[in-house]
């Protein structure tokens, strides 16, 4: 039965779909094949665990990847371009030659550029959080974190990526780091580790945010000040004494003598201590707030 | 699978899916669900049948643990959807209005991203997804991106997805909105299998053809609160089968045509802008009255008796347009918009 205004009028099987999409138009439900991939009473496979959901939410990160490569742009070009520009630009003035400088700055230039990269974490949060499929995520029974931690699984795959280019335009450009491979893999290893800590400021920006423009604009105002007001570039001595106050207790500054240190093959144990428990308490504060806003949207 | 849940699924056979008391969710100043009172059947179609804004979305999310209720309960197999959202989510599945799939990702991809999540090890997952997405149709799309899917294999992808661990209740956000009709025709086949196969569904729709072909019980919901409730045959019966569309041969005999459709089917009958048109309500009357299309026949048998020559026919049911003026004297349209002028104001 159908009506010409009805919106929701049936064609019969021998018409010509009009706006049917031509493959599709070959697919009849059949019944039995249906039925068969149902089955209510099938014994359901246990829910799985912790790290395996997240892992898998991980993998998802990586296939996305694998599908959209353009988006590693901000751990391959960007870092190359951070690195060349202050190393040339800084280099003569500061350090007299820019090979003394890069032994400064090489180990601040890869945590300023990781930083710096976190905040695309939230933005990917929040565009997915527009589409329907988060709302699937978030009926699955699976551990409540596991969809959060598998974008940050993800990320650190990116600031590793971010590390390992910085590294090479480095060792490219005359760089010799005193730590060795051991020293240069536990300092990259500690900032990878603080970043992930660091990233929950974002998921939770990500979820209470309304747009991707906001996410990226709060971003910015709290990460350029952060990475600047800083040791990366210039030594703190040489600074305001007013400054030198927000700098020393900047959680970058202290991430930087850290991996500076360990780069140099000179660990400093109160620094990389003073970094883990920064990042605990990082995981603690945002790691909740954005579980909660998550469990409550 | 333990015991105890194998246990619990089998005694619900016949109880209640869903139970919802006096639940409210309040936006703003907007209350976008006032008060509804639901009881859908375990192992039926449900239908929420409604206008954009109704309320109808707003809770199916609270229904799958999306959002929490501001007011009244909600139990889904018993377990409260507030203080239980785990023991809800280990039972239902949601295909929301938008397709709830990643885009990004191939329809395989999405398939055993999820089949993973639910806990099935790799091997099964591949295999559990190669499946589907062969029922579903998908077999040859099965390694392209899901944003180069059309509307309804984009959607096919979305219920399959569902079914990976068959569910005890699927939520159906507006399945159809937006695909052409034979998209529409078959995800209308796949959810009457599901529904064969033992799921309760519950179906939001803005289509009164929709709720009838698949629901065996409707409610409709009208600014978040309940108006009417009932088997589609109800609440047909409470606003009239539909209407009966003619166009004639020739304008000069309307006048004659309009004279005996009123005449046979005892109702008024209207003249379209079309100078050949012509629309009449048809509204059997009582217990055993004579079925719609037996009416219809009747008046057009009368006409071809007349010398009437009738070039194009059809019987429809009433549109939910039809529905809401009927049950509130506004139609549907009206009762959006003034919806959203409330939304605006809270806003």
């Amino acid at each position: 039965m159908s009506t010409a205004t009805d919106p929701t009028r049936t064609d019969r099987p021998d018409e010509p779909a009009g706006a049917g999409n031509e493959a599709e138009d070959t697919y009849v439900p059949a019944a039995e094949v249906l039925a068969a991939v149902l089955d209510p009473a099938a014994p359901r496979p246990p829910r799985p665990s912790a790290l395996s959901a997240s892992v898998t939410f991980g993998w998802r990160a990586m296939l996305k990847i694998k599908h959209v490569p353009e988006q590693l742009f901000d751990v391959t070009v960007f870092p190359i371009m951070m690195t060349l520009m202050f190393t040339y630009l800084f280099g003569g003035a500061l350090a007299g030659s820019t090979s003394e400088y890069l032994t400064y700055l090489l180990p601040g230039i890869m945590v300023m550029s990781v930083i710096m990269t976190t905040m695309y974490t939230g933005v990917s949060v929040n565009t997915d959080i527009q589409k329907g499929v988060f709302d699937r995520f978030r009926t699955l029974p699976v551990w409540r974190p596991a969809a959060m931690v598998g974008y940050l699984l993800g990320d650190m795959v990116r600031y590793v990526l971010a590390s390992l280019v910085i590294l090479g335009v480095g060792l490219a450009l005359g760089y010799r780091p005193g730590g060795g491979v051991v020293g240069v893999a536990a300092g990259i290893l500690l900032l990878v580790a603080f970043s992930f800590a660091f990233s929950w400021i974002w998921t939770l920006f990500g979820l209470v945010l309304r747009s991707e423009k906001s996410v990226m604009g709060v971003s910015m105002l709290v990460i350029f000040p952060l990475t600047f007001l800083s040791n990366v570039l210039v030594e703190p001595e040489t600074m305001p004494g007013w400054l030198q106050v927000f700098v020393d207790v900047s959680p970058v500054t202290r991430l930087v003598a850290a991996v500076r240190g360990l780069m140099d093959g000179a660990a400093d144990v109160g620094e990389i201590t003073w970094v883990l428990v920064a990042g605990l308490l990082l995981v603690a504060v945002f790691g909740t707030l954005t579980m909660h806003r998550y469990n409550r949207r | 699978m333990g015991m105890r849940e194998m246990r619990e699924r089998t005694a619900d056979r016949g109880g209640a899916a869903i139970e919802t008391s006096g639940l409210v969710k309040v936006f703003g100043e907007q209350r976008a669900v006032d008060g509804v009172d639901l009881t859908v059947p375990a192992g039926t179609v449900y239908g929420v049948l409604g206008p954009n804004g109704a309320g109808k979305t707003t809770v199916v999310r609270m229904l799958a643990t999306l959002l929490r209720p501001d007011g009244g309960e909600a139990r889904v197999f018993g377990h409260d959807v507030a203080r239980e959202p785990d023991r809800v989510r280990a039972r239902v599945s949601l295909t929301g209005q938008y397709a709830s799939v990643d885009e990004d990702l191939t329809g395989t991809e999405n398939l055993v991203l999820l089949a993973r999540l639910l806990g099935h090890r790799k091997p099964a997952a591949r295999e559990r997804a190669a499946r589907l997405l062969d029922a579903f149709g998908l077999a040859e799309a099965a390694d392209r991106q899901a944003k180069n899917y059309s509307g309804g294999m984009r959607r096919r992808l979305d219920i399959a997805a569902s079914i990976l661990n068959t569910p005890d209740l699927l939520f159906l956000d507006e399945p159809t909105t937006g695909l052409d009709p034979r998209s529409r025709n078959q995800v209308w086949d796949i959810v009457r299998v599901v529904v064969a196969q033992g799921t309760t569904v519950l179906l939001t729709t803005q289509y009164l053809e929709e709720a009838d072909q698949l629901a065996g019980r409707i409610a409709v919901i009208d600014r978040g609160r309940v108006i009417a409730e009932g088997t589609p045959g109800e609440l047909k019966s409470s606003v009239g089968a539909g209407a009966v569309h003619v166009r004639l041969r020739d304008p000069g005999q309307r006048a004659e045509a309009r004279r005996v459709l009123a005449m046979v089917l005892k109702a008024p009958v209207q003249l379209a802008a079309d100078p050949v048109a012509l629309t009449a309500r048809v509204m059997p009357e009582g217990a055993g009255a004579t079925e719609p299309a037996v009416l219809a026949a009747r008046a057009l048998a009368e006409l071809a008796g007349q010398g009437i020559t009738v070039d194009d026919f059809s019987l429809g049911q009433p549109s939910l347009d039809e529905v809401f003026l009927a049950l509130t004297g506004k139609s549907a349209g009206e009762s959006t918009e003034r919806h959203d002028e409330k939304r605006e104001a809270a806003a």
